[in-house]
Order: structure tokens, then C-alpha cells, then sequence
């Protein structure tokens, strides 16, 4: 039997759970087992995760004293795998998952696998792949213990939308957690409400040949045009032209979008191991013989400060026209 | 105080990656390195040395190789170093190998890196502290101690979280707990003063059992080739994203 806990925030679900639970669909019909999905938090609703193939829910109505108090949401999660003899858990390799799926593999004595990309190529033995060295290699492991964790890299499964007819089986339950925090929040700042990195199909990135950080104003509207999250090279983060949350690469955030538009980047060995898994890459460089465009599908030979107005108009009419 | 820093010992980022018969890392010509996230923390607790006084061990769990990124954590600054002599495939077998020798040793502060860039699982710091009981800061991008608290900044899903915690407490850290540009490399003051350190090697007294075994290793597909798009043809790059990669 397969758990998937469907991750929320803010009393709305995370894209990264219609991911989870779409793994969770897939991987129940490959192994022929029923799939539940857990979801913990006030107010959330329940009836988008149909879409996606959820027809058993199990809801635990309350929220931590902070939200983002993950022992919380590990011992809820453990204590319901352990009452009712679930076999695997699934989650999504987000911040909020990697904080918890250690402490959950050890009250479950579960296996934890991280960073997973695809469903299991084999049963019996389990055999499944994930990502190592930074995105330069995948290892695909054995696992011999019936129990697991499967935590999914972002974006490298997909959504898979599904249309069902059967009912959905919706339970709530107050589980009696005796717990007090060992930790205490003082503040959350958010990102504003942009699209989360990780979790975005669509990313516009910009390096040092950007020359300063007021050059970014172009970068923030050819994302706001497509609907894409900004990241950045390490240097700029570095230097503080841009937060810290934007660097991606081998020692940033490690994304899979859709489209990553790298603009007035070199493409550093240690850059293209964060990004070299996004489906289509497009370069924009002065320099023809820049390493990036070894790494794309689409490229321009262009300056930044010529190509990206241009580039944003364009988006825009078709926008208007589509 | 009694700080504790984790490391692990890793191909330099620089490093081609490939295998011998896919399944077995090829190591030769690579340099490695102590992992990235792990000099963050490293150089942090040197800092809270220098200001509030500390001792601090720093381990590895690996074979003799590993000793060059111990000996180097000394001349950075830490005291002691210990490697725990075990050849690590599975992070559930290395942190326990890091709680049995930590156990009753009472730490204060147990830094370790947000993620190890060559099996990149992040698992190992999540598992040491729930083992010992004790709070547990991930993604940790900013800590200072003021009277007894320990004020912490850590990166969440689409945010920043401040929080506050007592000792004992584990963190795993990356850019942020120092900036880049403060990282400490080692003096020739430090190179000399590190050989006078004392390196302990410990062997674990059970053999560990793993229930994750490595199939094969695979490299990703390689691109085609690109395809060029004139910068006066903006409009061609617009329709094949539409038309063929099929994303706007
Ligand atoms: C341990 C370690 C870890 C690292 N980890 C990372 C990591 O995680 N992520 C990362 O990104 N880097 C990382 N790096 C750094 C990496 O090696 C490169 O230095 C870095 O990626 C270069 O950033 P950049 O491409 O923005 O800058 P540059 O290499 O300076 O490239 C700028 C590019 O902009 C182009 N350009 C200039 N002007 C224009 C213009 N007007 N229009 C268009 N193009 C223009 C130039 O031709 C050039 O190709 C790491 C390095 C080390 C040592
Ligand atoms: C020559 C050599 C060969 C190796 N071969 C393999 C292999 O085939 N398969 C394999 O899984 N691992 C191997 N390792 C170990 C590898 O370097 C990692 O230590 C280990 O895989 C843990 O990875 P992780 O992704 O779970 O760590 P993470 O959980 O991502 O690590 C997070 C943090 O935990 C701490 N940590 C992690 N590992 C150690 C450690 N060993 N000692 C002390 N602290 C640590 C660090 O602070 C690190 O930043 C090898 C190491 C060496 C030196």
C-alpha cells in the first residue's frame, strides 16, 4: 500500500503534490496496490487533487503552531503509516520534504531514496534511479527493504492529469499528538508570491555579463511576460546582485523546468550541473564559442541589452495573438 | 562550547564525472575536495571560536583518503579531527556510525552541509538528529549565539524562516552561514599548526548491513546540437518554442 502526502502551504496544495500524487498513481497501478493520500492543514481544499487521481484522502484538519515546524508533519506522517501497514511512502524532494523524510524513515524503519526521477525500471528486485553527482550522473539502486521512502525530485516526473469518474473517499482524522516544538519561530519572511524555483516550468536566469544589478529590470519583466521564476549564476548571488534563494548550479538550487533562457551566462561546468536536466535550454550570448551553447537546443549569438527587449515584445504579441 | 563538524570528502566541482563498467565511480585524475556546503560550516565554527570560545572536532566517515579534507579542516582551524574507518555507500550506515561515536560525547553544536554534492541525498543530518533527539535546522543560512540562544535563519519553500533554539542543536548549512568571500583557507601558520593535531582513526566495532544496493550508474543523454537563431530573427525563437519545444 502506497502513501502519498500531499505537501500544502499557505492552505493551498503545492504543484509539487499533484506531482507526488501523480507518481503515487502510476506507481500503484505498476505494483497493483491501493494509494492513499495524506494532506495535513487547516482549510485546504480537497477536490483539485481529483484531477490528478486521488480517490482515497485521508485529511488531519489542524495546523502546527508554525507552519513550518517539520517534526510536526513527520510524526503525523509516521504515526499513520505505522497504524495502517503502508508499504511505501511518496513525497516531494521540496525543502519541507527533505527536512522530514529522514526523521519519518527512521520511526517507520523505512529505506529512504531521494532525489528520485522516474517510477521503478524493475519490481522485483525494486529497482530505481536518482540523481547523483549534482545532475551529472543518475545511479539506479536496489532496494531490498519492502518498506520505503521514494522523495521525487521536483519536476523531473510531471503532472499527469487524469479524468476519473470514482468517487473520492474522504476521511478526516484528529490524531492525538502529544508534541511540543523544539524549536521556536520567530518570523517568515516570503518571497513575495513568485513562482518557487524549484517547482517552476519555466525559468528566466541571468549571469555577469548582465555588467549590475540594475540591468535586472529587463530579466523581471521577460519572466513576468512568460510566467517564469528568475534565477541567476553563482557570482551574481555572490556579489549581491541578486538573492541567494536565485543561484542555481552545482553548489545552488538544481531545477528541471520546462525551459531555462540563460542569458549573459558562460556556462561553467559547475552552472550546467543545476540546469543541464531542464527539457529545452536557450542561450543568449555575445560570445559564439561561450560553453553554454554545447548545453542548448536554441541559441543567439546577441547582446543582452539588443536581444531581451526584442525578445520581450515578441512574447508579447504572441501573446496577443494566441 | 563543544562544536562538532561533519564533513564529507568529495570530487572538486570542477571534476568530469564517469565509470568504470557502470558501476564503479572512476576516480582517476579527480581531486577531491571537502564538500562545498561543509566549508560554510567549517568556517563558521572557527568564527564562534575566535568569539565565544570553542572546541571544535571535525569527522569524516571514509577510508584513509579522506584524511587530506581532515587535515586541511585542521589548518583551517578545528582541533581535533577523527575519521571513522568505514567505506560509505548508504547514509543511514553512516550516521549511525556518526550517533554510536557521538552519543555520549555531548556536543553543543553539530554543524554538517545541507547536502553531500556527490550522492547528493541530504539525509545524513536529518538522520544524526533525530537519533540523538535534538532539534534540527535544515537548509540553515545565517546562526549566531547570544547568551546561551542560538539565533538561526534558514531557507524554506519560497521564504526565509527566523527561529530560535537552546543546546544542544544540529544544523546542516550552506552559503549564508558565511559569505563566500569570508571563507577560510588554510595559512602556513595553520598548515604547521594542523601536523601537531591530533587525526584519530576509529573502527566501527559491528558490521553495518544496507538495505540500498548501487545497480548501475548512467550519464544523461547528450544534447543534439543547437539550434542558432539570428538575433534579428527574434520571431523564429518565439514560434519554436512555441511550435516545437512547445512551452510558451
Ligand atoms: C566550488 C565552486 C562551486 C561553484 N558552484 C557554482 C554554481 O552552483 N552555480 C554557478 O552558476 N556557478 C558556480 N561556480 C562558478 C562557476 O565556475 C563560474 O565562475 C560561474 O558560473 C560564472 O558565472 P557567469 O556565467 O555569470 O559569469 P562569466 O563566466 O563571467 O560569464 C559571463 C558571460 O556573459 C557573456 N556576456 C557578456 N556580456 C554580455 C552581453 N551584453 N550579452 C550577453 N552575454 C554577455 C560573456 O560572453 C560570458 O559568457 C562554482 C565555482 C566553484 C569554484
Ligand atoms: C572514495 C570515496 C568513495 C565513496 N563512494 C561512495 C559510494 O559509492 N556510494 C555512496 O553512497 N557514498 C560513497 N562515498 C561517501 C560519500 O562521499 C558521502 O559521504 C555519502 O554518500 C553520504 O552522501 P549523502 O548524499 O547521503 O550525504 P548527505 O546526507 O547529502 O550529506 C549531508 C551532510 O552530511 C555530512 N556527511 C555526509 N557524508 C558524510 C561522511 N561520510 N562523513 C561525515 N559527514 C558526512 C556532511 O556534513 C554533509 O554535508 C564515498 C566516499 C569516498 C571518500
Amino acid at each position: 500500500m502506497i502513501l502519498v502526502y500531499a505537501e500544502s502551504n499557505n492552505k493551498k496544495f503545492k504543484k509539487s503534490s499533484y506531482e507526488a500524487i501523480s507518481y503515487g498513481k502510476k506507481l500503484s497501478e505498476l505494483i497493483n496496490s491501493d494509494f492513499t493520500v495524506i494532506t495535513i492543514g487547516k482549510n485546504l481544499d480537497h477536490s483539485i487533487l481529483k484531477e490528478y487521481g486521488a480517490n482515497d484522502i485521508v485529511h488531519i484538519p489542524i495546523d502546527p503552531k508554525d507552519n513550518y515546524d517539520d517534526e510536526f508533519y513527520s510524526n503525523i506522517i509516521s504515526d499513520y503509516f505505522n497504524k495502517k501497514n503502508f508499504d511505501i511512502i511518496i513525497v516531494s524532494n521540496t525543502n519541507h520534504g527533505k527536512s522530514i523524510t529522514p526523521s519519518i524513515s527512521l520511526t517507520t524503519n523505512c529505506s529512504l531514496i531521494t532525489n528520485v526521477v522516474e517510477l521503478p525500471s524493475s519490481i522485483e528486485p525494486f529497482i530505481i534511479k536518482k540523481k547523483v553527482f549534482s545532475n551529472k550522473a543518475y545511479a539506479n539502486y536496489e532496494i531490498s527493504n519492502k518498506k520505503k521512502i521514494i522523495s521525487i525530485s521536483p519536476n523531473s516526473f510531471g503532472i499527469k492529469e487524469i479524468k476519473s469518474n470514482s468517487n473520492t473517499e474522504f476521511k478526516e482524522l484528529s490524531p492525538d499528538i502529544d508534541y511540543t516544538s523544539k524549536l521556536n519561530s520567530i518570523s517568515i519572511n516570503k518571497n513575495s508570491d513568485k513562482i518557487s524555483l524549484p517547482e517552476a516550468d519555466l525559468v528566466v536566469s541571468a549571469g555577469r555579463g548582465l555588467k549590475g544589478p540594475e540591468n535586472w529590470k529587463m530579466i523581471e519583466e521577460l519572466s513576468q511576460v512568460l510566467g517564469a521564476a528568475t534565477a541567476c549564476s553563482k557570482p551574481v548571488s555572490d556579489i549581491g546582485w541578486r538573492p541567494h534563494s536565485e543561484h542555481v548550479g552545482q553548489t545552488g538550487i538544481s531545477i528541471n523546468p520546462e525551459l531555462y533562457i540563460a542569458i549573459g551566462i558562460s556556462g561553467a561546468i559547475q552552472h550546467l550541473a543545476g540546469v543541464s536536466s531542464s527539457k529545452n535550454i536557450v542561450v543568449i550570448n555575445t560570445d559564439k564559442d561561450a560553453p553554454f551553447f554545447k548545453a542548448a537546443d536554441y541559441g543567439i549569438v546577441g547582446d543582452a541589452f539588443d536581444v531581451i527587449p526584442k525578445l520581450i515584445s515578441e512574447i508579447k504579441k504572441f501573446k496577443s495573438d494566441n | 562550547m563543544k562544536i562538532l563538524v561533519c564533513i564529507s570528502h568529495v570530487p572538486d566541482t570542477t571534476s568530469k564525472i564517469d565509470f568504470v563498467d557502470d558501476r564503479e565511480f572512476d576516480t582517476s585524475g579527480i581531486s577531491f575536495v571537502i564538500n562545498p556546503y561543509d566549508e560554510f560550516g567549517l568556517t563558521k565554527s572557527v568564527f564562534i571560536k575566535e568569539n565565544n570560545g570553542a572546541n571544535i572536532t571535525v569527522l569524516c566517515v571514509g577510508d584513509s583518503s579522506c584524511e587530506s579534507s581532515l587535515r586541511k579542516a585542521l589548518a583551517i582551524g578545528a582541533d581535533e579531527a577523527v575519521r571513522i574507518d568505514h567505506i560509505p555507500k548508504d547514509s543511514l550506515n553512516i550516521a549511525k556510525l556518526i550517533y554510536d561515536y557521538i552519543k555520549d560525547k555531548e556536543y553543543d553544536l553539530i554543524i554538517t552541509g545541507r547536502e553531500s554534492i556527490d550522492y547528493n541525498s541530504g539525509v545524513v543530518p536529518g538522520l544524526i538528529s533525530k537519533m540523538l533527539n535534538i532539534p534540527f535546522v535544515n537548509a540553515c543560512i545565517g546562526l549566531d549565539i547570544k547568551d546561551n540562544v542560538v539565533h538561526l535563519k534558514r531557507e524554506i519553500d519560497g521564504g526565509i524562516e527566523v527561529l530560535e533554539s537552546n543546546f544542544p542543536i544540529l544544523i546542516a548549512g550552506q552559503k549564508g552561514l558565511v559569505e563566500e568571500k569570508d571563507l577560510k583557507i588554510p595559512s602556513m601558520r595553520g598548515i604547521m599548526m594542523a601536523r601537531k593535531k591530533t587525526l584519530s582513526v576509529v573502527k566501527p566495532e559491528n558490521d553495518l548491513q544496507s538495505s540500498l544496493k548501487l545497480n548501475k550508474y548512467e550519464k544523461p543523454i547528450v544534447k543534439a546540437s543547437c539550434k542558432m537563431v539570428d538575433s534579428n530573427n527574434i520571431e523564429e525563437l518565439v514560434e519554436l518554442l512555441h511550435r516545437e519545444a512547445k512551452v510558451i
